[in-house]
């Protein structure tokens, strides 16, 4: 194979890592600042897919539907937390598996009652439906490399808020020490259901960005959901930029593992994360406890 | 609830279990097959939630590798010998829980749980796309094992009421197995590891051992539980270790009452006799048992169990119409 | 939303349905004597294991909604005997495969056994069902081995054997004009022997086979795959894939600029029923099926335009494979004046069936596998259109059956 090969795969590999991310960002967001294992972040994804095409079809735009569509999974989010998460904050991690285990089949359910059992697509907005020529034969759809400037954007703004801005700080003190905020006059409850929606909202958001290039179909969201655990947990929780290193780990070593070791393509990814956690128990970028 | 009440009513259930097949049809013979090896699987499971305090996500791995040993080995033999077959489920799952334990034991809290996770997909996606052992296909059995002294066959699984039987003693010694272990010194550490991981390593204590001693000795006990579980239904195949699989198994732990080995063997019942009652009332079961097992969680983080002194104090109240006693403890 | 909700019959209003019907009957039959010995105008009891969550839960409530259809169209009845149908859901998963069979087996007794869609799910069933279990009809599960190694002769199926999707690919590409070929597939049990049994036809006849490239099921990230793809510059690529893996592949494919180097083929179901999610990027795209929605003959005509009355919804092969499951119940029944004890009449009766199906002329081989005209079709406007036979009368080589 000649190099022009091995340079397509190379941006293969940085564009299902920024796809991973999109996924992952919210959960690491829910992990390591809320302490909240959520399973049903698939089913936030899928959740997301399914209103990006049912809003398209109605409103006839991808850009509407993605409007309208976020609101309703900020509202689910909210939902879930005050009915749901936020009896589970002091309990033992156990619970929240075994929580949102059976979240997972509800929202199954409910897009079947929903939405049908079809197999849908979500049309591209027709200004980025082309393709850039690469090779004499292959060209890269434009719609995915806006996906990747929308990650780049939102990592950035992500980091950007949690580190720089007020609701930021008070996040990352919520998380380290919740009485300490609370005492301070800061009303925890409210804090934590406000970022649990926005989790919510950004694996939706992932979903809706994904859903023209991903079809949108039943049980789409666990197909995303362990090997976004993976970036996690190789990142180190709570870390955007270990879910960013992470997920572009696992896009090289599962695009290149695709090319170079068929045979163990699907083992590769966790393979790697049990590697790094043998190195580094917390991740790469996660804090010590 | 007093000691002896427990005890009289855990030996009368197993004297309903030993008699069932008396008068159950083959039917139901099959089901509670099904049911105790389920229960002996969460049983061994509740050994690291329950009693380690360490939430394995991959536990079906372990189920999986006792159920593929069997199937790999003896796919084309005739005769399968119980002393052959058995020993080397076991051995393969305790070796495979020794480098699973080795290295997962060493992170902690959602780590862990992950880190389980991921060696139980490992296992699933090597079973699952290697040709060699039949892929997502699986293997067939055509016969059950033996047990033969010479040329005089003792036990021959092939009898519903003998598997049965055998099921049954499996999960009773595994039991009365986890009993001992638990009263003895080795017990006390690791509940202690639970409780306050950090104390017990200041009194000098290597907590890692001892965590992955329960590891491995929950590894092969879902070993034994997937032997059964192979041979029972003569059919083998990855799905057996889908992380599904692994997260039902901690449902049935926590519905049925963790931390107690008799909640688990509840659990295994309520869950299997759910999955095939609900079906019968709508075709979106699967929302009301997401539903339970949510209000569980929520409401009931004890289990099933755990409802069970208060009942007792209810009972006895009725009786002698009494001052209700505060429900007494008496952990074991 | 609501409406598309409301297309497809549920299941509780069929059954409230075939028992009002049979209701009716019951106080009929008082007046007609029964003809055969036992238990008079007792029902005849039709375990249905199929998903109806999940993945395929489409198909299963396909395939039970056209066989209901069928039977309701013969007044609910089989054999002259009123029907009771014992529906579970099989999710599906391999894993409750057993325990789900052993209850309508042990537990309901069923007279016939229907389902189930997945294939390793089929396995485990089959084995169980198999000799002296009720008459089981499989109506999609594609293992060979279940017409194969665990053939038997109370075992039939309606649907397709993994080589019926293969072997008849591989002329059908040549006479297109295509020498070099890459597979794709899914790489799970179904997808391998799809891939198998077209090199079985493909390579004898003088095609390379450039590259095979199994990717992981049920993972949809086809994008290395197709710049790999892309630089073997093969003539066609012949693939295996469905559902939501298939319209993501074939967009994948068509956004990547493939099909103007590369002709794309593929087993019917990365076309089937999913032209309107697919659209544009279909257009042009040939696979072979033993059905095609186009297919201009009567029965399929009618029975496209009863299923849309029925269900609401547009038939598709895997409705067809239900319908004619019906059908071979029916005539097994009416064989014997439903008399399920005639066991062996009545399998005569079903092996010897010939069918009129919506897919063309049906009749089972020696394994009780169906031999039927496999078609060419190329999506056209959104249609699959067929644009030859591809296979006259193709058969399964059944192989390790004995019943061959």
């Amino acid at each position: 194979m000649e190099l022009s090969f091995y340079l397509v795969q190379l941006l293969n590999a940085i564009q299902y890592g920024f796809l991973l991310f999109l996924v992952a960002s919210g959960m690491t967001l829910l992990f390591g600042i809320m302490g909240i294992i959520n399973l049903a972040h698939g089913s936030f994804y899928m959740i997301g897919a399914y209103l990006a095409y049912w809003l398209t079809d109605i409103t006839g735009n991808l850009w509407f539907g993605i409007l309208l569509g976020l609101p309703i999974a900020l509202l689910v989010g909210y939902l879930v937390e005050r009915f749901a998460i936020s009896f589970l904050y002091k309990r033992d991690h156990l619970y929240q598996v075994l929580l949102t285990f059976a979240l997972i089949l509800i929202f199954n359910e409910l897009q079947q009652i929903l939405w049908g059992t079809d197999v849908h697509a979500v049309a591209i907005p027709s200004f980025l439906a082309g393709s850039i020529p690469l090779t004499e034969n292959q060209s890269y759809p434009i719609y995915r490399l806006f996906i990747s400037a929308v990650c780049i954007v939102l990592a950035s703004g992500m980091s950007w808020v949690i580190q720089k801005t007020r609701l930021g700080m008070m996040i990352r003190a919520g998380a380290s020490n919740r009485e300490m905020v609370q005492s301070l006059g800061i009303d925890v409850n409210r804090l934590f259901a406000l970022v649990f929606s926005l989790g919510v909202a950004l694996a939706a958001f992932a979903g809706m960005l994904a859903s023209p290039v991903d079809s949108v179909y039943p049980g789409m969201g666990e197909n995303v959901l362990i090997i976004s655990f993976v970036v996690v947990v190789i990142g180190g929780t709570g870390s955007i930029k270990g879910a960013f290193v992470g997920a572009m780990l696992i896009g090289l070593v599962s695009t290149f593992g695709k090319v170079l070791l068929p045979e163990m393509a699907s083992v590769m990814a966790y393979a790697l994360m049990a590697i790094i956690l043998l190195w580094r128990p917390q991740g790469l970028f996660g804090r010590r406890t | 609830m007093p000691v002896r009440t427990r005890y009289l009513s855990l030996l009368a259930a197993l004297l309903l279990l030993i008699l069932f097949p008396l008068f159950g049809s083959s039917f139901y013979i099959g089901l509670l097959t099904r049911i105790l090896i389920l229960a002996l699987f969460a049983m061994s499971l509740d050994l690291l939630i329950g009693y380690t305090g360490l939430v394995s996500f991959g536990h079906a791995a372990f189920f999986g590798i006792g159920g593929y040993a069997l199937a790999i080995c003896f796919q084309d033999a005739v005769v399968i010998h119980l002393w052959q077959a058995l020993p080397l489920s076991l051995i393969s799952a305790a070796l495979a829980a020794l480098v699973v334990g080795w290295i997962s034991i060493r992170t902690s809290g959602i780590y862990f749980i992950m880190i389980t996770l991921a060696f139980a997909q490992m296992f699933f996606y090597f079973f699952f796309e290697s040709p060699r052992y039949g892929g997502d296909d699986g293997i067939f059995l055509f016969f059950k094992p033996v047990l033969m002294i010479g040329a005089e066959d003792i036990l021959h699984l092939d009898r519903e009421n003998n598997f049965y039987y055998f099921v049954l003693t499996s999960l009773v010694s595994s039991y009365l197995f986890l009993t001992m272990i638990l009263r003895a010194p080795f017990g006390k550490v690791i509940t202690a590891i639970k409780a306050n991981e950090h104390r017990v390593l200041a009194l000098g204590y290597p907590v890692n051992h001892y965590k992955l001693v329960s590891f491995v000795i929950a590894g092969t006990l879902a070993g034994l539980a997937g032997f059964l579980e192979g041979a029972h239904s003569g059919y083998v195949n990855p799905s057996y270790m889908s992380w599904h699989e692994s997260g039902i198994a901690i449902a049935i732990v926590v519905l049925g009452g963790m931390g107690t080995l008799y909640g688990p063997i509840l659990g295994a019942f309520i869950v299997v006799l759910l999955q095939d009652f609900l079906p019968s009332l709508t075709d979106h079961w699967q929302l009301l048992f997401g539903g339970i097992v949510i209000s569980v969680a929520l409401f009931l983080p004890h289990g099933l169990t755990s409802l069970l002194p208060q009942i007792w104090t209810l009972f006895k109240a009725r009786k002698s119409s009494s001052v209700i006693n505060p429900p007494e403890s008496d952990d074991d | 939303m609501s409406e598309k909700n409301r297309t497809g019959i549920s299941r509780r209003d069929f059954v409230i349905k075939s028992s009002v019907a049979t209701a009716g009957l019951a106080a009929a039959s008082v007046l007609g004597p029964a003809t055969f010995a036992i238990g008079g105008q007792a029902k005849v009891k039709v375990g249905i294991l199929l998903p109806y969550t999940g993945t395929y839960a489409k198909l299963g409530t396909n395939i039970r909604n056209a066989m209901m259809m069928r039977f309701a169209e013969a007044g609910n009845l089989l054999g002259g005997r009123p029907i009771e149908f014992v529906d579970i859901d099989s999710e599906a998963k391999p894993a409750k495969a057993q325990q789900l069979t052993d209850k309508l087996i042990k537990k309901e007794h069923v007279d016939f056994l229907v389902g189930p869609v997945h294939s390793v799910v089929g396995m485990a069933m089959v084995k169980m069902a198999r000799g002296k279990g009720p008459i089981t009809v499989i109506p999609n599960a594609g293992a060979d081995q279940l017409t194969g190694v665990l053939c038997a002769p109370n075992v039939f199926r309606t649907s397709f054997s993994s080589h019926q999707m293969g072997f008849p690919g591989g002329p059908a590409v040549l006479e297109d004009g295509h020498k070099r070929v890459v597979l794709m597939y899914w790489n799970y049990g179904f997808g391998k022997q799809v891939a198998a049994a077209f090199k079985k036809s493909f390579l004898p006849a003088g095609g390379t086979i450039v590259k095979e490239i199994p990717t992981p099921f049920p993972k949809v990230d086809f994008q290395a795959y197709l710049t790999e793809l892309a630089a073997l510059k093969p003539d066609a690529v012949y693939t295996f894939y469905a559902g939501g893996g298939a319209v993501k592949f074939v967009k994948d494919f068509a956004a990547a600029g493939l099909k103007k180097s590369i002709k794309l083929y593929g087993a019917g179901f990365l076309t089937e029923g999913l032209g309107k999610a697919q659209g544009d990027a279909a257009e042009g795209v040939r696979t072979i099926l033993h059905y095609a929605d186009t297919l201009d003959n009567p029965v399929n005509h009618r029975f496209r335009a009863a299923f849309k009355t029925a269900t609401g919804a547009q038939a598709d092969v895997y409705a067809v494979q239900g319908y004619d499951a019906g059908e071979l119940i029916l005539r097994g029944m009416n064989a014997v004046k439903g008399d399920v004890g005639a066991r062996a009449e009545m399998i005569r009766a079903m092996e010897t069936a010939e069918i009129d199906s919506p897919r063309g002329k049906l009749r089972f081989s020696k394994s009780h596998n169906p031999i039927h005209d496999i078609y060419l079709r190329e999506v056209i406007r959104g249609e699959n259109r067929v644009v030859r036979v591809a296979a006259k009368e193709q058969d399964d080589p059944a192989t390790g059956c004995s019943m061959v």
